[in-house]
């Protein structure tokens, strides 16, 4: 009896909401009414070519597919289903790029490290904490010592790296590199030094007025010319180089907002208690000001992360250069739909966690009534 | 009029009075920005003076030998011209320069490595020295070969814009195309090279605009236009991924001349030759009936020229700073230009190329080595 009491209950709550919400007025109930048909059509549409009629590893003879000629869509001229075998032909191009096949191991060692390396950064209530704080500053050369090479293990030169792995090095290490460069930036720019003051302010307003693609091309074009035959730096830290600087500005800015939020008199509370320069920023304009800035540099975080894409214009083989590639090889070419979903689907995932992470952050940190 | 002589008069007044009573802090202040400039050329000379040595203190061949490895500027992924495959492996008729340089090098195919450039950034990279050869359907034009700096050491793939139709039209020739309508990229060669064809021969056509080769092929395939244009080679490759590829056929009329070729930086001769040859190599092979798999029992040949190619006859190979057997090894793991086109582009791989042009020339193509002696 009570189980069934509490199910009219919740039955009543979902009607009342749905009649709150769906259908409060005849012209809400029209409008609610369309967009569930072209949802409907939509997600039918896209459900239907994804999954249900889709080929996976097989096509509808049962056959094993091998190139694109095998896709039921190119046997079949009624079928419209997405073809996925080119997604796990190239799986570990998509994953790793061109990286030799028997040393990918070491990525994928990477990349079940990455997790611990951030997690410490990320959430302050997990045990440990403190191993997980020293693991991230030792991660990066771990991390560069297992994709690059060294003693013990065989040089992988960066023009093979690719996929998802040149995406997250240049995503991560990017916004990584450029948080604490910001973080002074941005300090510079408030300061009351005019040298520091107007470096600071001509380094981020001239960043910031360049297209990323133009700083890619400049790092990427101009710096071998100024340097000498033997230092050619290698072309993906070029690029890294271009984006840290891009995204440090970008943040910097963004940071600089939650600073000019704070209170005056918080500085003047702080400096009235004694407190010096670093120990007024560090204690208490810091932590308040990238509380507020939180939204705007998740919000470049993500704009980078899909940036990153950029670099295919200078001929890295990032996940999208990837992904053009394996277009452009024979065996798999027009199947454009199923590998810029795919590719979509990767950003989708981290650009979304990135969003949630930020959410959950914001409310975590919220200290406020209102 | 005079109101504008005015303002000069009325800035220049103020121009000359901040002069006045600011000279002495003006020339201080200049001579600053002279010593900071002079500083900065200087520093910039040094730059480049040091560059210049560092650059000229050996042969690319020898940068090569020592490094192990060819350094070989790719396409970023064109079928059947430079791609990786599903394991990774670049292949493709511009790839198989590489390789055959490789092959010269190094008596192994496989030593190359590739950096995949794009078109934006192709000439700058090989002329700071990252890359040592260039092997990415580049066209050979006056001003790429005289002011862009490079040197053009052959011709690989003599492409050319065509035209694509449905054999439903019941056209053979470009010459019955009057009145149709045209699916071009805006704002290309290709759109001027059409104009002046269809005007040359007094014909009309109706431009259907379309901003990119995918977008191209859907408009053609949804009937939007008669006929598409662009490179040869683009439209064979287009036409591979089409659902019903032998519903569509090329006219045989080649409008534009695109010779497609390897090419290493200006100044670079001997390194120059040595790419040059790689490929004469591979088309005197064919020519010679050489191929991958009847190398070693060429060796015996009564033919002369082929002896010499083969290093049967020595002294060739010193010539370029080689061993002798450069060609065979060439021959034996990259094969002739005959087996790299069939192997990439022929009619029996999708692309579906005949080798029309790029037949030799006693076969009614154009394509000629110089003589190997």
């Amino acid at each position: 009896m009570t189980s069934l009491g509490i199910q009219n209950i919740s039955r009543n709550k979902y009607y009342n909401w749905i009649i709150k919400n769906l259908f409060s007025s005849w012209t809400n109930s029209l409008i609610t009414i369309v967009a569930l048909i072209f949802l409907y059509e939509i997600g039918s549409f896209f459900l239907n070519w994804a999954v249900f009629s889709a080929d996976f590893r097989v096509n509808f003879n049962g056959e094993a597919i091998v190139d694109r000629t095998y896709c039921s869509k190119n046997i079949m001229p009624g079928e419209y289903g997405a073809c996925w075998a080119i997604i796990y032909a190239r799986w570990n191009q998509f994953m790793y790029g061109l990286y030799p096949i028997e040393e990918a191991w070491r990525v994928n060692f990477v990349y079940a490290l990455l997790p611990l390396a951030i997690i410490g950064i990320l959430f302050d209530k997990i045990p440990f904490r403190k191993y997980f704080i020293y693991f991230t500053f030792i991660f990066p050369f771990i991390a560069y010592f297992m994709l690059y090479g060294g003693p013990g293990l065989s040089v992988v030169g960066t023009n093979k790296w690719g996929g998802l792995l040149v995406t997250l090095f240049l995503g991560v290490t990017g916004i990584g590199l450029a948080f604490p460069l910001s973080i002074i930036l941005a300090l510079g720019r408030r300061s009351k030094m005019p040298i520091i003051k107007s470096l600071c302010v001509v380094f981020i307003e001239f960043i910031r007025g360049v297209p990323l693609i133009t700083l890619l091309f400049t790092a990427n074009v101009m710096l071998p010319l100024f340097l000498p035959d033997g230092v050619n730096p290698d072309n993906l830290l070029r690029a890294l180089v271009a984006v840290t600087l891009f995204q440090s500005a970008y943040m910097a800015e963004a940071i600089r907002g939650g600073l000019q939020a704070i209170p005056k008199g918080q500085i003047e509370a702080a400096q009235s208690l004694g407190l010096n320069y670093w120990q007024t920023t560090r204690k208490i304009i810091l932590p308040q000001a990238l509380k507020i800035a939180i939204p705007p540099i998740v919000n470049t975080c993500i704009g980078l992360f899909k940036d990153t894409s950029l670099v295919l214009i200078i001929g890295l083989f990032d996940l999208l250069g990837i992904g053009r590639a394996a277009l452009a090889d024979m065996t798999w070419t027009k199947l454009y739909y199923e590998v810029y979903v795919f590719i979509s689907l990767v950003f989708f995932l981290f650009c979304f966690g990135m969003s949630r992470y930020s959410l959950y952050l914001e409310k975590k940190l919220k200290t406020d009534n209102s | 009029m005079p109101k504008s002589h005015d303002l000069y008069g009325f800035f220049s007044v103020l121009y000359r009075e901040r002069y006045v009573y600011t000279a002495s802090a003006y020339n201080y202040k200049e001579e600053i920005m002279t010593k900071i400039k002079s500083l900065f050329i200087s520093l910039l000379l040094t730059l480049g003076v040091s560059s210049a040595i560092a650059g000229s203190h050996g042969s690319t061949l020898d940068v090569v030998k020592e490094r192990g490895k060819l350094m070989c500027g790719s396409n970023t992924g064109l079928a059947g011209f430079g791609a990786p495959n599903d394991a990774g492996v670049w292949e493709g008729i511009d790839v198989d320069v590489c390789r055959a340089v490789a092959a010269a090098v190094f008596g192994d195919a496989s030593k190359v490595e590739y950096i995949p450039l794009t078109s934006k950034v192709r000439f700058t990279v090989l002329q700071s020295g990252e890359v040592d050869m260039l092997s990415r359907n580049t066209t050979w034009t006056l001003s790429r070969d005289v002011d862009l700096g490079l040197e053009f050491v052959g011709v690989n793939y003599y492409d050319g814009q065509g035209f694509m139709v449905n054999k439903d039209l019941g056209v053979s020739s470009a010459s019955e195309l009057d009145g149709a309508s045209v699916c071009i990229q805006v704002g290309t060669t290709t759109e001027m090279n059409l104009a002046d064809y269809f005007k040359a021969n007094g014909m009309s056509y109706e431009s259907v605009p379309v901003e990119t080769n995918s977008e191209a092929d859907a408009a053609y395939l949804a009937g939007r236009c008669d006929i598409y244009t662009t490179d040869a080679s683009g439209l064979y490759a287009s036409r591979a991924g089409y659902p019903d590829p032998s519903a569509h056929m090329v006219l045989p009329e080649i409008i534009s001349k695109e010779p497609l070729g390897p090419s290493v930086r200006h100044g670079d001769s001997e390194w120059g030759d040595i790419v040059r040859w790689s490929l004469n190599a591979m088309i005197i092979g064919e020519e010679l009936g050489i191929n991958s798999g009847n190398v070693d029992a060429m060796m015996t040949s009564n033919n002369p020229e082929v002896l010499r190619l083969l290093g049967a006859e020595p002294g060739y190979g010193a010539m370029l700073g080689l061993s002798d057997d450069w060609a065979a090894n060439i021959l034996s793991q990259v094969g002739n230009y005959s087996e790299s086109f069939e192997k990439h582009i022929g009619p029996n791989t999708p692309i579906n190329i005949q080798r029309g042009l790029n037949a030799l020339y006693k076969d009614g193509g154009i394509l000629y080595a110089p003589p190997f002696r």
